[in-house]
């Protein structure tokens, strides 16, 4: 059997380590935790892994009242209750309300599939660990129907966290890791060059160069990251604006052009002009 | 093969299991890795750390390893911690030259300087075959630090080209040995959760559905509840400045799992000891005051509340008026603390100082008194009693 790698897609740059990662992970069939800055492309890795490998993806979307149950079966007790009153057929097959969560969704697809677990830090602290078996053994257990849920296809589980909790040991034991880093000004360039492939050098250069620099001021809250660059040179496309507007000299003494789209809290906002006004006193003195 | 090196790991600190040792050979016999040094790291790396904190550490471990220096692993614990690192630059450059760098652009050319001026004694330092200082005797060997990531010693050319991505040390900022991690924190906050039902009646009351069903003689009645959320309120006094920076590492933690853990969740900071004023920002804190006595009255006595605070002062700052270090209180800080106990009657004090050193310390033995003893250390067995002190 020809093993399937993956190796990044035309729209996503992965770097040497994440390729290796999610290769171990696809191969072995264990789940892989990603971790990163927020806007690093953890939730993107899963799309593009079922896109390049072309297989089909469920996503789960974590969120803070998710319960591990709800990614297996929900029985839908208040629908059967209803339908007895109303004297329904259905209502004696008692697997007429058992309603597939995404784990069992993905477990009985036909080929292998992707399953996403998005942002599993979102969850009650004790969630991983409920769903431990789950992702070891692949298999789970239906009580109202006594059926043995089996994956037909381990699938390539991507779980995602935004470090909000820690992870208990006994699950990330189970787990591959990888940590994106905040890409270094080479590998974003390739990043940027796969979003707009026509993009004019000058303005490219320029534009990290500005983003940088926001990114190195001490103190901010949120610092942009990738997906925030991307939306803003979007809007620098959108607007027109031309490379020279963003040279650095102009930049020390002025604002970047649209940095809205850069600077998403009040605060950073305020403490960024700040710098910027001191520099232009200090400057014109 | 690769047991000295998982042995050679977990004496250096890293909690691997044999599970992930043998994922790790599963992967290698599978024939993921490939040839390669740096594939052989990506995927060990991917198998064995589970927490971007313990990176670097990894890194350290394997450059080490796979350089036959396995002897110098009690090295890897030699931490530079930046303060040392500033007071280093206050040695080696004079004061001129700070203050001329200072203007010039602050911190980070400080360090370039520092970096330079190491450069000079290269020739020193190279007497032996390696950069990493035996014994640490020097702070800057190969694995000197500097928070801007500037390279003191070994330049890159000096690598054999197969040790070189764990030498980069890109995890060097996220490295950070806690014992006392938010998880453990959470799970001991844990236990002061209380739930109540709240809000809108969106979850099916299963109990009542049956009992008024069957007095329907058997004609559905559905009943619904609020969702049970957590109830317990929590009132959060924070001691910022002065003593307490050696202690803002824990108190941040405790903070954001505290946060995260409440729903009802108020805090605030003090400078030593309260008075009448307290304030949420730190930065603004002489402009925007809320008055104790707002306090007293805005937040119930269903409130519970939890100083933290090293408490340690003169005493005069508790009970003398005008005692305080930072402004004239007109009543002593004692006066508001029995103030704000008679209000909140469920209240501890965590302390972050050693246990060992509270009886040494007139300030706290006071403030035990004050608190009727219930004052814990902040660790996780002090929050663990502390919390069942508030319950």
């Amino acid at each position: 059997m020809a093993r399937q790698r993956f190796s990044g897609t035309d729209s996503y740059i992965a770097t040497d380590d994440l390729m290796m990662a999610v290769n171990a992970a696809v191969t072995l069939e264990r789940p892989i935790l990603v971790k990163g800055e927020p806007g690093t492309g953890k939730t993107q890795l899963a799309i593009e892994v079922a896109r390049a490998l072309g297989k089909p993806l469920f996503e789960w979307h974590i969120k803070s009242t998710t319960r591990a149950r709800q990614g297996l079966y929900e029985y839908d007790a208040v629908a059967r209750l209803r339908d007895s009153q109303l004297g329904d057929d259905r209502v004696h097959d008692i697997s007429n309300y058992i309603v597939r969560g995404k784990i069992w969704e993905a477990f009985a697809a036909p080929e292998q599939p992707v399953l996403l677990i998005d942002e599993i830090d979102k969850a009650d602290i004790e969630f991983p660990n409920d769903l431990l078996q789950e992702l070891d053994r692949m298999e789970f257990y239906v009580y109202e129907t006594r059926e043995l849920v089996q994956a037909r296809h381990r699938p390539i589980i991507i779980v995602t966290s935004n470090n909000e909790k820690e992870l208990p040991d006994a699950f990330l034991r189970r787990c591959f890791f990888h940590y994106i880093r905040f890409p270094d000004r080479e590998t974003m360039g390739r990043i940027v060059d796969v979003h707009f492939p026509n993009l004019k050098k000058s303005l490219l250069v320029e534009a990290l160069n500005a983003f940088y620099r926001v990114r190195d001021v001490d103190g901010l809250k949120k610092k942009p990251s990738t997906s925030e660059l991307l939306d803003w040179i979007k809007l620098l496309l959108a607007e027109d604006i031309p490379a020279e507007a963003l040279r650095s000299d102009n930049l020390r003494s002025a604002i970047p052009p649209l940095y809205g789209a850069l600077l998403k809290n009040e605060q950073d906002v305020h403490l960024f002009e700040r710098l910027v006004f001191l520099n232009r006193k200090a400057g014109s003195t | 093969m690769l047991i000295p090196f998982f042995f050679a790991l977990r004496d250096g600190g890293l909690k691997v299991s044999v599970t992930e040792l043998l994922t790790l050979l599963e992967a290698l016999r599978a024939g993921v890795a490939g040839y390669s040094v740096d594939d052989f790291y990506y995927l060990a790396r991917a198998a064995l750390v589970k927490d971007e904190s313990r990176l670097d550490r990894f890194d350290r471990i394997f450059a080490a390893y796979f350089r036959g220096v396995d002897d110098k692993l009690a090295d890897l614990f030699a931490e530079l911690p930046e303060d040392w690192l500033r007071r280093e630059t206050e040695l080696l450059l004079s004061e001129e030259e700070r203050a001329a760098i200072e203007s010039a652009g602050g911190f980070a050319e400080l360090m370039e300087a520092l970096r330079q001026r190491l450069d000079d004694q290269e020739g020193r330092h190279e007497g032996g075959s390696r950069w990493i200082g035996t014994a640490g005797t020097s702070p800057f060997g190969a694995y000197g630090y500097n928070p801007e990531g500037v390279r003191i010693g070994q330049a890159g050319s000096r690598h054999r080209s197969a040790v070189k991505v764990w030498d980069r040390r890109h995890y060097r900022n996220l490295d950070d040995t806690l014992e006392l991690g938010t998880r453990n924190i959470k799970v001991a906050l844990r236990r002061l959760r209380r739930f109540a039902r709240e809000g809108a009646a969106d979850e099916l009351d299963l109990d009542a559905t049956i009992d008024n069903t069957a007095r329907n003689a058997g004609l559905l009645d559905i009943r619904m509840v609020p969702e049970r959320h957590n109830a317990v309120k929590v009132l959060l006094c924070l001691d910022v400045g002065g003593s307490m920076d050696d202690h803002v590492r824990v108190c941040e933690e405790l903070f954001s799992a505290a946060r995260s853990e409440f729903k009802h969740l108020e805090y605030f900071y003090f400078h030593n000891f309260v008075y009448e004023n307290l304030w949420k920002d730190n930065r603004r804190r002489h402009t925007e005051k809320t008055p104790t006595r707002d306090v007293l009255r805005t937040y119930g006595m269903d409130y519970k509340l939890v100083f933290v605070g090293d408490a340690t002062m003169s005493p005069y700052e508790i009970v003398y008026a005008g005692g305080s270090v930072e402004h004239w209180n007109e009543e002593a800080g004692a006066v508001w603390m029995q103030r704000l106990l008679r209000t909140y009657p469920k209240a501890i004090w965590l302390n972050p100082e050693p246990l060992e050193r509270w009886a040494y310390t007139p300030s706290i033995k006071l403030i035990r008194e004050l608190v009727d003893d219930r004052m814990y250390p902040l660790t996780i067995a002090g929050l663990d009693e502390g919390i069942r002190a508030l319950r």
